[in-house]
């Protein structure tokens, strides 16, 4: 047990600063009124969805637990079932196979609710585009609020997307902790 | 591509002696895929038999010898086959990748179809196995599971809260990887290869340079082999801190999951910074790499390594240490050496129920072959042991790493060369962290691909899980199936 003390005494604490929001992020006008947002401030509940990807975005969807970032300290979690969540979080092409349960997972979460699209895949299709096994990007089958581009992109822009969708991109209220 | 294959094309008789002889000489089977001749199709099989590796090629109308009593892992290979081609073989005749996306007639793979073919949609009901009993009652769970994880389905039959069987369905992730490779010239695919499944991008971007660098009869220079393997060995490093991390986690220490995450991004920041990527994707690419180091990354590449050892020195006895874990993971989800054998089994878990694979130490391999890795095993086959493999194997890494950078021959890391002639093949085959990856590569008219076949050591590994799992409570699974972690998407493609 002295060991174990020992280490966290030793690493400290790591976290880093929130990034800020970026509306240019917005993939059409915010869904959720100032009110809501209000109300739902960063008390946020996330689901996520891997609809087809490579497993590269989940990595980093990962790292967001992790001290650097520590997103939980800012009250956004992630949860077991989307009938918890406010926010999908969506990876990969939506294959074909996983369309149907991709559909239904939105379908579950209840009123006012958020989708934020993950990676070059989640925006466009990426590299797989659209084929007889896919359909390609996350807003060809679920309306999306925020897309977040890059290969996976990295935990800071991932936590750029998730603020901005939940603060309609207003600085103040997201950034700090 | 410098270790021996003997390609032989074979009749009916032939493939089903060249199984079973292979399977008599303690052989295994690597990998099996189907190509469309145009005009007429094919089945492959790659066995490995020590040190031999044999290619044989079996032309197919509709049915072709089952392998699968030979060897189990080939049944859900023949299965992809029959979905993508419509070649058959055994008796199971349920979709695995095809889940109602397209009809059992359609036939994606076959080059009469365009990629963007629009094909009429199938049924999407299975069938799983039963069990009946006093009783026996049925959890599913998936595709759609509760952690940040890939999709797929798991059908526990229980007694109480003991597993009496799991059927695993995958396909989940399915994206015509197989189909979109052939629209894209040699060059692309590189990208395409390193995005098969992420975890694993250094691993496959490394097999399909070497498949398409053996095509072209290319040699790529010596620092380029050498950086290489130093890019392989980080994303091992990489992703046994995570699993380490995460397998605490799942264990009821949480601590560990805090710990290993911290040091696995303190790995993928000083990756972003030497080399430019997190993960290292797109670093290696067909005649070399892409980012050369200096001194300068040279030197805090040894201090990261001297900075790691102490700490995962430090949290290996603390894990080794904690009765509350050692608890979960001893004897929990046992796959015992024999059983491993027979399914097949590869890799890290192979390792971890002692059998000496490793495509490391095989010969012909370079830089390996002067580099010369400790292959790290355990005998007890579960949890525990594959925990105790991930240390070693971080630790050996961490040696590598050191030796790569001290002795790193000079020169150019990246060297053009000309595209292979339409027809030419070639074989890559590299040992990622989680298993052996392959890439079959023939060249297309024109610099394009015909045909690539990637394939992940999760399609023999997968089925194992099943058996691992048996008799234990539900509860321990995710700490079972993490104890794998096996790809969705590397074997769905």
């Amino acid at each position: 047990m002295d060991k174990l003390l020992r280490r966290i005494v030793l690493a400290g604490i790591r976290t880093e600063p929130a990034p800020i929001p970026d509306p240019s992020l917005r993939t059409g006008t915010p869904t959720l009124s100032e009110d809501i947002l209000r109300l739902l401030g960063r008390a946020l509940a996330i689901r996520h969805v891997d609809a087809g990807s490579c497993n590269g975005c989940e990595l980093e969807i990962h790292a967001l637990n992790n001290p650097y970032y520590n997103l939980e300290g800012l009250g956004i979690k992630f949860v077991a079932s989307p009938r918890h969540a406010d926010l999908l979080l969506v990876t990969g092409p939506v294959s074909r196979n996983m369309e149907e349960a991709l559909r239904r997972t939105y379908d579950a979460m209840p009123e006012p609710k958020l989708v934020v699209a993950v990676g070059d895949c989640g925006c466009t299709g990426g590299i797989f585009g659209e084929s007889y096994a896919t359909r390609g990007r996350v807003s060809n089958v679920i309306p999306v609020d925020v897309a977040v581009p890059g290969c996976p992109p990295e935990p800071a822009a991932l936590m750029q997307a998730i603020l901005t969708a939940v603060t309609n991109g207003r600085r103040s209220s997201a950034a700090s902790r | 591509m410098s270790f021996i294959l003997e390609r032989s094309n074979v009749d009916e008789a032939g493939w089903r002696r060249a199984a079973e002889s292979a399977l008599q000489a303690g052989g295994r089977l690597a990998a099996l895929w189907g190509t469309d001749e145009t005009g007429s199709f094919a089945a492959h099989a790659l066995l490995v038999v020590h040190d031999q590796l044999l290619w044989i090629t079996l032309p197919a109308d509709e049915r072709y010898p089952d392998l699968s009593h030979a060897f189990p892992a080939a049944g859900r290979m023949q299965r992809a086959v029959a979905d993508l081609l419509g070649l058959r073989a055994g008796d199971d005749a349920r979709g695995w990748l095809r889940h109602g996306a397209w009809s059992a007639d359609s036939m994606p793979l076959r080059k009469e179809h365009p990629v963007d073919a629009k094909l009429p949609e199938g049924d999407p009901r299975y069938a799983f196995v039963r069990v009946d009993g006093e009783g026996v009652h049925e959890i599913p769970v998936g595709p759609v599971h509760a952690g940040i994880i890939e999709p797929g389905h798991f059908r526990f039959s229980v007694v109480g809260e003991r597993v009496l069987r799991l059927e695993e369905r995958l396909g989940y992730t399915h994206k015509g990887i197989e189909k979109r490779f052939e629209s894209l010239s040699l060059e692309e695919g590189a990208r395409l290869a390193g995005r098969v499944s992420g975890d694993s991008t250094v691993a496959y971007a490394w097999a399909y340079a070497m498949a398409l660098e053996a095509a072209a009869g290319a040699r790529p220079p010596a620092r380029a082999l050498w950086l290489r393997a130093l890019l392989l060995e980080r994303e091992r490093i990489a992703n046994h801190l995570g699993d380490l991390g995460a397998l605490g986690n799942d264990g009821g220490l949480a601590f560990g999951l805090a710990q290993f995450s911290r040091l696995k991004e303190d790995l993928l920041r000083t990756n972003r910074r030497l080399f430019g990527h997190r993960y290292l994707m797109d670093r290696v690419v067909p005649g070399g790499v892409a980012t050369d180091i200096d001194k300068q990354a040279i030197d805090a590449i040894l201090v990261e390594a001297d900075r790691l050892e102490e700490e995962l020195g430090a949290l290996r006895a603390i894990y080794y240490d904690h009765p509350g874990l050692q608890d979960r993971c001893i004897n929990c989800g046992r796959l015992t050496g024999p059983l491993a054998a027979q399914l097949g089994v590869v890799g890290l878990a192979a390792r971890a129920s002692g059998h000496a694979l490793d495509a490391r130490v095989f010969p012909g391999l370079p830089p390996y072959d002067e580099l010369q890795p400790r292959l790290c095993a355990h005998r007890n086959g579960d949890v525990a042991a594959r925990i105790v493999v991930r240390f070693e194997e971080a630790f050996e890494s961490l040696e590598l790493q050191r030796r790569i950078v001290r002795q790193l021959p000079a020169g150019a890391c990246l060297a053009p060369f000309a595209q292979p002639a339409e027809g030419r093949f070639g074989l890559g085959w590299v040992e990622g962290w989680r298993g052996e990856v392959w890439v079959v590569l023939e060249a297309g008219e024109n610099g394009r691909v015909r045909r690539c076949h990637p394939h992940d050591p999760s399609w023999q590994n997968w089925p194992a899980l099943e058996y691992a799992v048996l008799g234990n409570i539900v509860p321990d699974f995710p700490l079972i199936n993490k104890s794998f972690n096996l790809s969705y998407s590397g074997a769905d493609l």
